[in-house]
């Protein structure tokens, strides 16, 4: 891409350029370092001791427990709804859309809240489970529901528009050939939306990996059994034991690293998707 | 001709897909809003509205509201200032600023939280300097603000962004060429154009402001009446067992949220009808 040329006198630009460098390096760039710093404040010795405590550890592996069952399901979920709404055009469509982005605009706490009101011990449903021996408020599957909840919009707005745009000339002509349904979505529609849907997972990952507000309404913080990795972060600060909290999150920022470099590789990818 | 009609009819998998759609929607979002609803419903309206309207919650309600507000104002002002610079100009570490924008995306809420409370305590980096000057950050409405505009900014960044780099600067050079100074023609010619995506952006920052916990609940202090947010508070109420007022201040965030996300679709409406 060509550089667009430059209207403002030099000292304008020059100035604005130097405003947006101070404006990350004091919102942005400061924080991340302070991560940093704060985690290794007592020495790489005391980084490995914090992240490899037991209930640190445990909180790693409950963290991809729940991101392995919440990303999957969100994929499968976005597939479908990218065929259904962006191959079909239905009367209902664009409402289906908007209740799809809901998540995104819902609280945290209330998506955290409404699992409590609907399985906690006082509801039908909760009662019920709890009388067959299933907790799902204050344990596991409560953390896993919310968590997919919090994510439910990813892949699907990814793929929604993008099948939307690519149009249905290609799984028509497939079908003329006479694919089935399966040759047609596994040898047409999926290689044309991999990394699209590639991206949509990468930004679900990285919130199911980071979750915080809703995982702490339900999880109950029982640690060493339901402290995720973030809440293992509250929890640790609260005590005042800042270094091990710094050390945990700065796992927790290695991954929305490799996440912020995984987007931007995709990204690039996935625009050349668009027709 | 049908009312409901289905196009294009020729692909299969039409029923499945929704059906799967349609499943996994009601499952996990709908039905537990809808418990949400239900049980604020089951009260009577005059004790809902006797639990949303104690002074703590109005109090907390009022924050909430004016602190996304004015964060949301911010990030729209910082938006247009980063998002013009990675627009127009070219300069060496453009690629990693750009990049950079999306971290208060990708960062989990905790750890934004606890770093900013770090960094603007009285004895942090920045929150010691700022002490001194007798400005106060961390545990002040100012830190929560604070909190929310590191939230805001990626929002009204790249909102604005793909809209700015549309924009063909030819269109100013007529308007300078046509007499106009180059103060006007960014009013009249750039402006309308970036409205649009900037209120969709700080539409986008306020919701999620309205909302959030993790970033804000560490740096707040959380004193009731001074600055407690709604979102703690409906934490607050529910670990006190609380469960109706909890579920009463809920149900407000919830009817907000939703206002805010049909308001956000005739935004994106406008946008796309204003540039065809």
């Amino acid at each position: 891409m060509k550089a667009p040329r430059s209207r403002e006198p030099r000292a304008v630009r020059l100035l604005l350029i130097g405003l947006a460098f101070a404006t990350i390096a004091l919102f942005l760039l400061v924080p991340l370092a302070a991560v940093f710093v704060e985690a290794f404040r007592n020495g790489a010795g005391a980084w490995l001791s914090a992240v490899s405590d037991p209930d640190a550890r445990h909180a790693v592996k409950l963290t991809l427990l729940v991101a392995a069952i919440a990303v999957p399901v969100n994929a499968v979920f976005g597939l479908a709804a990218g065929w259904a709404l962006g191959k079909f055009r239905f009367p209902g469509r664009s409402l289906v859309l908007t209740l799809i982005d809901l998540p995104f605009a819902v609280s945290p706490i209330v998506a955290g809240l409404v699992f409590v009101l609907a399985f906690g011990r006082s509801s039908p449903l909760g009662g019920w489970l709890t009388r067959h021996g299933i907790e799902v408020v204050f344990a596991v599957p409560g953390i896993v529901l919310a968590t997919v909840f919090v994510t439910f919009p990813f892949v699907a707005r990814e793929l929604v528009p993008l099948m939307q745009s690519q149009g249905t000339d290609e799984e028509e002509a497939a079908r003329v050939l006479g694919a089935g349904f399966f040759t047609t979505f596994f040898r047409v529609t999926l290689p044309n939306v991999k990394w699209a849907l590639l991206y949509g997972i990468v930004l679900c990952t990285a919130r199911a990996v980071g979750e915080f507000g809703a995982v702490s309404v339900v999880s109950g913080h029982v640690r060493g059994v339901t402290n995720t990795l973030p809440l293992h972060v509250e929890a640790l600060y609260n005590e005042y034991a800042f270094q091990g909290a710094f050390a945990a999150a700065s796992l927790l920022t290695l991954v929305a690293f490799a996440a912020m470099l995984a987007k931007a590789f995709l990204s690039r990818h996935a625009g050349e998707e668009a027709p | 001709m049908r009312a409901a009609r289905v196009t294009p009819s020729l692909l299969p998998g039409f029923g499945p897909a929704l059906g799967v759609t349609l499943l996994g929607l009601s499952l996990v979002v709908l039905a537990p809003l809808a418990a949400l609803l239900a049980t604020s419903l089951r009260g009577s309206p005059a004790a809902f509205l006797a639990a949303v309207t104690t002074p703590r919650v109005v109090a907390a309600l009022r924050l909430s509201f004016l602190l996304s507000l004015g964060a949301a104002a911010f990030s729209a002002l910082l938006g247009l200032l980063l998002s013009w610079v990675l627009v127009r100009y070219r300069f060496p570490g453009r690629r990693l600023l750009d990049a950079l924008i999306d971290l208060p995306f990708a960062l989990p809420t905790a750890v934004a939280g606890i770093t900013l409370t770090t960094l603007y305590a009285p004895n942090g980096w920045l929150g010691a300097p700022l002490a001194r000057l007798g400005v106060p950050v961390a545990f002040t409405p100012l830190g929560i603000g604070v909190a929310l505009v590191f939230l805001g900014l990626p929002f009204t960044v790249r909102t604005l962004q793909p809209v700015l780099a549309s924009l063909d600067a030819e269109v100013e050079d007529a308007a300078a060429s046509l007499g106009a100074g180059r103060f006007e023609a960014v009013r009249r010619v750039l402006f309308p154009e970036l409205l649009p995506p900037l209120l969709t952006g700080a539409t986008l920052a306020f919701a999620r402001g309205l909302g959030e916990y993790g970033s804000v609940v560490f740096i707040s202090g959380n004193m009731p009446m001074k600055t407690e947010i709604a979102p703690l508070l409906v934490m607050t109420k529910l670990e006190q067992y609380d469960v109706a007022g909890a579920t009463a201040l809920a149900t407000i965030l919830l009817v907000a949220s939703f206002a805010l996300l049909l308001l956000l679709n005739r935004l994106e409406a406008w946008a796309a009808g204003g540039r065809r």
